[in-house]
């Protein structure tokens, strides 16, 4: 891999990622929105793996076919699943409409790049200038969870949130050690699990997916 | 040499007013043929405009000079944006002017000068279609300037002659984020810009949808043949331009005979398999709602937004 591809590779990977996390805000039907998901994983997880073969460490593509496996499959699985249960949940209802969601995620990536030009500076390495997106990222999946109202759809926006900060813990540190991946990852997991759980108990409850009508204590 | 070089605006000219209406008649003929109808031939559209010509001109009761001026400002920033850009070469005696604000200023010209026209006889319908097309102007012409703005910026320059030469010597900056990035953007505010499927229906007379169709209702004969010329070469002009930026091979990038006529060919085989795709596309789309056809624009424009930082980021 000469260093121009491998420049232009990581460049197309991150770029493909912030698209997916742009077009989530602007799909509505949660299957799409999901699938947008699983595509910005394989995306977050084949920059670890170039990263990985370029530096020649094992440890690092065994993690990121890890990542792979976990963002790209089991994840978007276990959120179809749960999106398939319920009627309720199929479109979202986002509390900013969807152009106006464009526009703030436009001004949201331009202040990405703007505050870490800082960042982009300290190295001179392909992989510090693609941080910017990096962290356009987790500006925008911060954004969908604080603006999405029902439980998966939030669920969604941390784990746009999660990608956005795992393509940047990747790219700043090529990984940071296997252990803490590790963990890091089943963290992720585990979250997704309790939050699945979780959201069906509260469709069986309350029959709805709506996080603002939760604002009473029931016996 | 400086010959064909000075004939190199008229040829395109020429080019886009023929291929223009034959453009709008193959795409029919696409989507008549995958749905199953024999449909007009492809030539269908010219003989229209030829019946339209020799129709008595009519003018609405109330209207002014501004609607009997629409047409041939439409017209005529056409026709000048068709001796601007680079279609068939990259050589030409206006090349130094081939601008991409001024072609965007241009071709702005031309909507807005339609859309006064549309509002100008005080009708429910051409002011309900000019204000549909300002919303959707309002958005696509930004997308515009921006996306071919991320070109110019990988290209080094806003020149568009030397964009397009630009890509011809450097083939591999196609594939990188930005430049698709900005060719997805353009393409969606071309489909816009000539009123095309998802964003407008060009078959219908619905007036829950129509915007292009509302704006020439009260146009007739002449006039009419005007504004349908007028949209088709725009059309031309913009499958033209979308495939010269994306696939720039074939275009003349010096002006001799025989480099002409291969450019000629390459731009009527681009645009021709361009509307081939628009004619398939269209068959399996359907019209968006017009609420939402804002999301799509804005969609456009964000991507549009991102071609320019990352290109601006990695250049």
């Amino acid at each position: 891999m000469t260093r121009a591809t491998y420049a232009e590779l990581l460049n197309l990977l991150a770029g493909i990622a912030l698209v997916a996390a742009v077009l989530t805000l602007w799909r509505r039907k949660l299957v799409a929105i999901v699938r947008l998901l699983a595509v910005q994983g394989a995306a977050v997880a084949a920059t670890g793996l170039v990263i990985g073969i370029d530096r020649a460490s094992v440890s690092a593509i065994v993690l990121a076919t890890l990542a792979f496996a976990l963002k790209a499959g089991v994840i978007p699985l276990v959120l179809l699943r749960l999106v398939r249960r319920g009627p309720d949940a199929r479109e979202t209802q986002p509390l900013v409409n969807v152009s106006a969601s464009l526009v703030a995620a436009a001004l949201l990536i331009a202040l990405a790049f703007a505050s870490t030009s800082a960042v982009v500076s300290l190295s001179s390495g392909p992989e510090s200038r693609v941080i910017p997106l990096g962290f356009a990222i987790v500006l925008v999946g911060f954004f969908s969870l604080a603006t999405r109202g029902k439980a998966p759809s939030q669920l969604v926006g941390f784990l746009l949130f999660e990608n956005g900060v795992a393509l940047v813990a990747v790219l700043a540190a090529a990984g940071v050690s296997v252990v803490v991946e590790l963990g890091v990852a089943l963290d992720v997991l585990l979250a997704v699990l309790v939050l699945q759980v979780l959201t069906a108990r509260m469709q069986d409850k309350f029959g709805s997916l709506d996080l603002d009508q939760l604002q009473e204590l029931h016996d | 040499m400086s010959v064909t070089r000075a004939a190199v605006p008229i040829l395109q000219v020429v080019l886009v007013v023929v291929a223009g209406p034959l453009l709008i008649g193959v795409i029919r003929k696409v989507r008549a043929r995958l749905e199953g109808r024999v449909g007009a031939p492809i030539h269908q559209p010219l003989r229209d405009l030829r019946k339209l010509l020799t129709k008595e001109r009519l003018l609405p009761e109330h209207a002014s000079w501004v609607f009997a001026l629409a047409p041939a400002v439409l017209v005529s920033s056409a026709v000048a944006t068709a001796a601007l850009v680079p279609l068939v070469s990259t050589v030409s005696p206006f090349a130094h002017v081939s601008d991409l604000v001024t072609i965007t200023a241009l071709l702005l010209l031309g909507t807005v000068a339609l859309a006064l026209g549309a509002l100008d006889p005080g009708t429910a319908f051409g002011g309900m279609g000019s204000s549909r097309e300002m919303t959707i102007a309002a958005l696509t012409e930004p997308t515009l300037l921006l996306s071919i703005a991320a070109i110019s910026i990988l290209a080094g320059t806003t020149n568009l002659p030397a964009v397009v030469a630009s890509t011809l010597h450097r083939p591999e900056a196609v594939i990188s984020i930005g430049y698709l990035l900005a060719i997805v953007a353009l393409a969606i505010a071309t489909l816009a810009e000539s009123a095309r499927l998802p964003v407008d229906n060009p078959n219908t007379h619905l007036e829950l949808t129509m915007v292009h169709e509302a704006m020439v209702l009260e146009y007739a004969g002449p006039d009419l043949a005007l504004v349908e010329s007028g949209s088709s070469i725009r059309l031309a002009i913009f499958l033209g331009l979308l495939a010269n930026l994306l696939v720039p091979w074939g275009i003349a990038t010096t002006p001799s005979v025989a480099r002409l006529a291969l450019g000629t060919l390459a731009f009527v085989g681009k645009i021709s398999l361009l509307a081939i795709l628009l004619g398939v596309f269209e068959v399996f789309t359907a019209k968006i709602r017009l609420f939402r056809v804002p999301e799509l624009l804005a969609l456009s424009l964000v991507l549009s937004f991102l071609a320019v930082i990352i290109a601006v980021v990695h250049r």
